[in-house]
């Protein structure tokens, strides 16, 4: 039978929430093909990863393991996941678009001589093939793309595609087996120095279930200070479009869009964002969106669920109220 | 230190862009421009050649046109340019196009490589990465800045949420560059001049054919993304609207 392998993505021993959209994803595909799926994480000592994730329905868990693997570096990354699909061959393997994804997987497809579709936001399965949705052109367009080689097609999924609380847990769970890859000296030619933060209260939003975003239509940077209050009211985070940390009126690391950060909250409230499409590439995977704005015609409104045409300095005041007065 | 710089044109950023009548393509009378990272990933050439001297070559794999990209770069102060010339080259996907490429310096020894991140366009985010595994280089993507140390450079990779982290590599190596990593420059009255002197070697697909093979990725069909939301307005004076809002926030979306 066919099999589609889920690589999950963990950091330091912890895994990265997207992995769950991505296992959402193969279970649909599985359930639509009828084809096999299996999960494998891979690093150094991640053992307890694979153990969460061994609770979703899933055939089997691969805990790949080698001392090389940790710091992540795509030669080592690519050579465990090269030895591993030698063994394990796979018709599709699933992954998260991150960054590091992003960083390893065309080497990985290269060396498989086979392609990776990258940054998918759907698929569908059709008399027996498997297409492929993917944005073109920032967005404007979207594509239907198919896979033509023999070897493992590589798919890498947009951020916020897929729901990680849709992903379904297995009645008992999966078996984890753990694979040891060979990485031997001179494989891995990059040497990686520690991860760190420029700013000093650096978030990261991709984890944030509730966003408060600012754009130009917040106009000073005092009033970043009643969207702070907003967002403390709802128990979310303040974030930005690129023009207002531009000014330095909120630091770099709360930008979203195609420069910052892309987030999939279940609640993105934007205030005075028009929505440019740099800025919906960040935030459109959002569960909900609340826009309010100045201009009824602003393309934020477009994909919002709630709207409210009119300015923002009358709205939130009164919403702040009804926030409280609601969490009593 | 000798670098290549791998650019590609794109349609400009707010053109409107229409379908061709199949449904695969853009209509292609629209305006273009260098892709944006790629504009970043020679500045950032140009400078570490002003720094440790050397080479700066640039190629493109584009039709005619395209050659406005090289033009600029040239007039920028790159010394060379290398344009894979014809329609053919538009439809190659990542690894054809990074196949390409390949063919044609590979015996050059470049110490560096740039790439920008991605292009406007198809958005792969992947032909620097797989060009350096077809050279078998090491390589680093999204990158922010660039040093030179005893046994090869020091980079600075941009990460997700706020993070960089440096990474020690030798060289040669393949680097794709961040927008932003620099300040571009513009090209001078005397620079423009001095391009036209400047050599221009052009390669035809066939040229290359025998290193390109079918595309492992196909476009089956383009179009313009559905709405999928049913925007709800919320209406009335702002006491009003916010005690609306609550309650859909409440009840309907379920965060309160």
């Amino acid at each position: 039978m066919d099999t589609i392998l889920v690589v999950v993505e963990q950091r330091e021993g912890r895994l990265n929430r997207i992995s769950w959209e991505t296992i959402t994803a193969g279970q649909a595909i599985a359930a639509q093909t009828g084809w096999t799926l299996e999960a494998a994480v891979v690093g150094s000592g991640v053992a307890a990863v694979a153990g969460e994730v061994a609770g979703k329905k899933l055939a089997k868990v691969y805990d790949i393991e080698s001392a090389r693997l940790e710091p992540y570096t795509p030669d080592a990354f690519a050579h465990a996941l090269q030895e591993f699909l030698g063994k394990h061959p796979a018709k599709l393997v699933l992954m998260p678009h991150t960054y590091q994804v992003r960083d390893f997987v065309p080497k990985l497809a290269t060396a498989l001589q086979t392609a990776a579709i990258s940054d998918v936001i759907g698929y569908r399965y059709e008399g027996g093939k498997l297409l492929f949705t993917r944005q073109m052109f920032q967005g404007k367009f979207v594509a239907d793309v198919s896979f033509a080689g023999s070897g493992p097609c590589f798919v890498t999924f947009q951020n916020g595609s897929f729901r990680a609380d849709k992903v379904e847990a297995g009645a008992a769970a999966a078996p984890v087996e753990t694979v040891n890859v060979d990485v031997p000296d001179g494989v891995v030619r990059n040497q990686p120095q520690e991860v760190f933060k420029e700013t000093k209260q650096a978030v990261d939003l991709t984890q944030a279930d509730i966003i408060v975003s600012v754009g130009r239509g917040i106009k000073e940077q005092k009033n970043i200070e009643l969207a702070k209050q907003l967002a403390d009211a709802l128990g979310g985070e303040l974030a930005a479009s690129r023009p207002i940390c531009d000014n330095g009126w909120l630091p770099m690391d709360r930008q979203v869009g195609s420069s910052g950060q892309t987030v999939a909250p279940k609640l993105y409230l934007a205030l005075g964002i028009s929505g440019a499409i740099q800025h919906l590439v960040g935030m459109k995977g959002s569960r909900s969106v609340v826009a309010i704005n100045k201009d009824s015609e602003a393309p934020i409104f477009e994909i919002a669920d709630y709207a409210v045409v009119g300015n923002l300095f009358d709205i939130v005041p009164p919403l702040i109220e009804e926030i409280k007065k609601a969490k009593g | 230190m000798r670098i290549l710089v791998c650019m590609k044109q794109v349609p400009q950023k707010d053109a409107p862009l229409k379908l061709n009548e199949a449904g695969t393509w853009i209509r292609e009378d629209v305006s273009y421009e260098v892709n944006e990272p790629d504009a970043f990933a020679l500045e950032e050439a140009l400078r570490q050649k002003e720094k440790h001297t050397g080479e700066v070559v640039v190629v493109t794999a584009g039709p005619a046109r395209a050659s406005q990209v090289l033009r600029e770069a040239l007039a920028k102060g790159a010394d060379r340019a290398i344009h894979l010339e014809g329609d053919a080259f538009v439809g190659l996907d990542a690894y054809n196009t990074a196949r390409a490429i390949a063919a044609v310096i590979k015996d050059e020894k470049f110490d560096l490589i740039f790439t920008g991140l991605q292009s406007d366009d198809y958005g792969y985010a992947q032909t620097g990465v797989i060009l350096a595994e077809i050279l078998g280089l090491p390589h680093a993507t999204i990158i922010m800045q660039i040093g030179k140390t005893d046994g090869g450079i020091r980079v600075k990779r941009e990460l997700e949420a706020g993070f960089f982290q440096f990474v020690d590599m030798p060289l040669p190596a393949v680097l794709t560059i961040q927008s932003g990593i620099n300040k571009l420059r513009y090209a001078t009255l005397i620079g423009i001049k001095q391009a036209k002197m400047k050599p221009m070697c052009k390669v035809t697909m066939a040229e290359v054919q025998s290193a390109v093979g079918g595309n492992l990725q196909k476009i089956e069909k383009l179009y313009v993304p559905q709405k999928s939301k049913n925007t709800e307005f919320l209406e009335g004076p702002p006491a009003e609207v916010a005690k609306k809002l609550v309650e859909k926030l409440k009840n309907e979306l379920r965060v309160i």
